[in-house]
């Protein structure tokens, strides 16, 4: 209702003049009423807006115990396409670990291992964490996970003393590549000593099929004696504080993904890495030597937003999911770009390719590299 | 409600359960004469009236003020307790109320009535809870260290009384948290006495205290103390930095979260006590 009164107009330009003052009038009306916040109908809102309020699944269908790898092995990709109420058992484990050769480090750890067992579920599913503390720990922990929507990311639900248990379950309402790690007090404590992991929230559509997936995770140590010091080495506190790590390496040690342990593939296939980078300090500058990313998921989130990539930063509590197929054979080289951490810090890992190889993807000419000459 | 709420609450409630139920307890069984205790100028130490910053406090209160008191020298050990337990069978392993300790109540000693070997018995005693360290003090004439006593007498290294900002020490005493081997605490006699001649404080177990996580503290008393804030912080994730007064301190960031973490009734097998008293006894 238009609060002054309209004469009628005298002329036919004039009265289209008014309707179209009008119909100015009225759209300016409806997108004022919008903005000051009358009720609109919410879903509509979600798809106009882009961010959307998620809400957990309405039907939960059955319950399963998620099998837990550990590094650099994945769980296979789920073929349920529904929501299942998922039980993660994770268990708390200190023990003394091989940090390089010589050098042992009392590691506290998410199953045992650094980093920590990889889960996998569903976006939608409902995922109960029970996070149990070996009665043999000397510290408290908790649990954030990355992928919770919730108060400390489950960890002020989490605190657990040694022998203990804590219980909590959260839907999984964003797919992605999540870090998860202990916060418990002092928390850059707990991170310099090994506490972290991954868990992927793979997408309802899920992933594209690849031939191999692997569990990568980048992380740094603080130790009080030098690079490649034999014995059980301790936090230094002071080199955390000041971010001068002594080791940077991918899965929990230095040759972690070396020798016998090196990462496998054959010529022709696909390949996924979930890469994660625990910190507690550095972003990573992630890389494959003699290779390409053809599509990497940046940041793990859930669409493949560049191509052809050479080397992807990876920030500390975050991930990057990376694809490519390997087109010859031979080592490629997995490295922090940042190369003093590659050369002098452990950040090495090396993924075999074997099968035929083709000449002409890449051959020698002249040089050392040839045989005779 | 949060998880320390709720052990807030939880412990209030069996403190008050305790109080109605221990002395109905403790007549029930014939008291047998504990040995008298060494002279207490061995087994315990003065501590004269001093200041200390805690890691948490209140609003402008930065330093906290501790009367005299006297701390004992050394954690009480499994030998010490199993006297205890013979004379105050309510205490034994399997006879102990479920609301006073958990299920791992004295779980290392190989029976209720054996503590172990005589190197055992010299080691100090862990998998108690709350209410049995207090009511094993309470049985030999003392009582549990306020986290204010306690802490002031662990500022404390070989040579200085107040050794809190040194960054050497703090150093030493992240490491030996990070020794700590799960499983048997080493034996108290190698570990070196502190300024007040208190020995053992970081080098063996976590220790309750009186109020661990601000249970028995009065609201009066905590405008005064550190306690108050223990069971509202958010000892996780960066956020426990918040309002800390020093975030260098990782020692005690590491003591408040195993305080944080218990409850009157825990049974951790790395906690145990030591007593104390006003006046030496």
């Amino acid at each position: 209702m238009l609060p002054f009164h309209l004469s009628a107009p005298r002329t036919p330009m004039a009265r289209m003049l008014l309707e179209l003052a009008l119909v100015v009038l009225a759209l300016l009306a409806i997108v004022g009423l919008a903005g000051c916040g009358a009720p609109v109908d919410a879903a509509e809102a979600n798809a106009a807006s882009g961010v959307p309020i998620r809400t957990p699944s309405s039907e939960v269908i059955g319950e399963e115990v998620a099998v837990l790898t550990t590094a650099p092995a994945v769980p296979a990709p789920i073929t349920r396409t529904h929501a299942t109420k998922v039980i993660v058992n994770l268990d708390v484990i200190e023990q003394t670990m091989r940090l390089a050769d010589g050098v042992e480090y009392n590691m506290w750890t998410f199953g045992g291992s650094v980093p920590g067992s990889f889960i996998r579920v569903r976006e939608g599913d409902q995922v109960e964490l029970r996070l149990k503390n070996a009665a043999n720990s000397t510290m408290p922990h908790n649990i954030d996970l990355h992928a919770v929507t919730g108060p400390g990311g489950g960890a002020k639900s989490s605190l657990t003393l040694p022998g203990g248990e804590s219980v909590f379950t959260f839907a999984a309402l964003n797919p992605g590549l999540y870090v998860y790690h202990c916060a418990t007090s002092p928390v850059p404590m707990h991170m310099a000593n090994g506490m972290y992991g991954m868990i992927l929230v793979e997408p309802k559509a899920g992933l594209p099929k690849v031939d191999r997936e692997y569990y990568v995770m980048q992380s740094e140590f603080y130790t009080t004696g030098a690079f490649g010091a034999k014995g059980l080495q301790t936090l230094d506190m002071q080199k955390g504080i000041d971010e001068r790590p002594t080791y940077v390496v991918f899965n929990g040690s230095v040759g972690a993904l070396t020798g016998e342990k090196a990462l496998q593939a054959k010529v022709g296939e696909r390949v996924r890495l979930f890469v994660g980078d625990a910190g507690p300090n550095l972003t990573s500058s992630f890389h494959v030597i003699g290779e390409i990313f053809d599509n990497v998921y940046q940041e793990g989130g859930t669409s493949a937003t560049q191509h052809n990539v050479q080397t992807t930063l990876i920030p500390a509590g975050g991930s990057a999911i990376v694809e490519f197929g390997v087109e010859k054979a031979g080592d490629l080289i997995l490295v922090d770009h940042s190369i003093f951490r590659a050369f002098n810090k452990g950040a090495l890992g090396i993924l075999h390719v074997s099968g035929p190889d083709d000449a002409k993807v890449f051959a020698s000419i002249k040089g050392l590299g040839v045989g005779g000459e | 409600m949060n998880d320390a709420m709720r052990s807030f609450c939880a412990a209030l409630l069996l403190t008050t359960i305790g109080t109605t139920l221990a002395p109905a307890t403790a007549l029930a069984t014939v008291r047998a004469p504990l040995p008298a205790p060494r002279a207490a100028a061995t087994t315990m130490s003065r501590v004269p009236e001093g200041w200390y910053r805690p890691l948490y406090s209140v609003a402008g209160a930065r330093r906290v003020h501790v009367k005299a008191f006297a701390l004992d020298r050394i954690p009480v050990t499994r030998g010490a307790f199993l006297q205890f337990v013979q004379a105050h069978p309510q205490w034994a392993r399997g006879t102990v109320l479920r609301v006073f300790a958990q299920s791992r109540y004295l779980a290392d000693w190989p029976s209720a009535s054996s503590a172990g070997s005589a190197v055992d018995l010299e080691r100090p005693v862990t998998g108690v809870s709350w209410f049995a360290a207090k009511a094993y003090c309470a049985a030999v004439g003392k009582r549990l260290p306020t986290l204010d006593e306690w802490e002031l007498v662990a500022a404390a290294s070989e040579s200085r009384r107040d050794a809190s900002g040194d960054g050497a020490y703090r150093r030493r005493l992240l490491a030996l948290y990070a020794a700590r081997k799960p499983g048997a605490p080493p034996s108290i006699a190698n570990t070196p006495a502190n300024a007040y001649g208190v020995r053992g404080m970081h080098g063996l177990v976590w220790e309750w205290t009186l109020d661990f996580n601000s249970i028995v503290v009065a609201d009066d008393s905590r405008a005064s103390g550190s306690g108050q804030d223990a069971r509202d912080h958010h000892l996780f994730c960066a956020s426990a930095a918040i309002g800390a007064s020093d975030v260098t301190d990782f020692p005690a960031f590491a003591r408040y979260a195993v305080r944080a973490g218990l409850t009157a009734r825990s049974t951790i097998s790395g906690v145990g006590f030591r007593c104390a008293a006003d006046h030496p006894v």
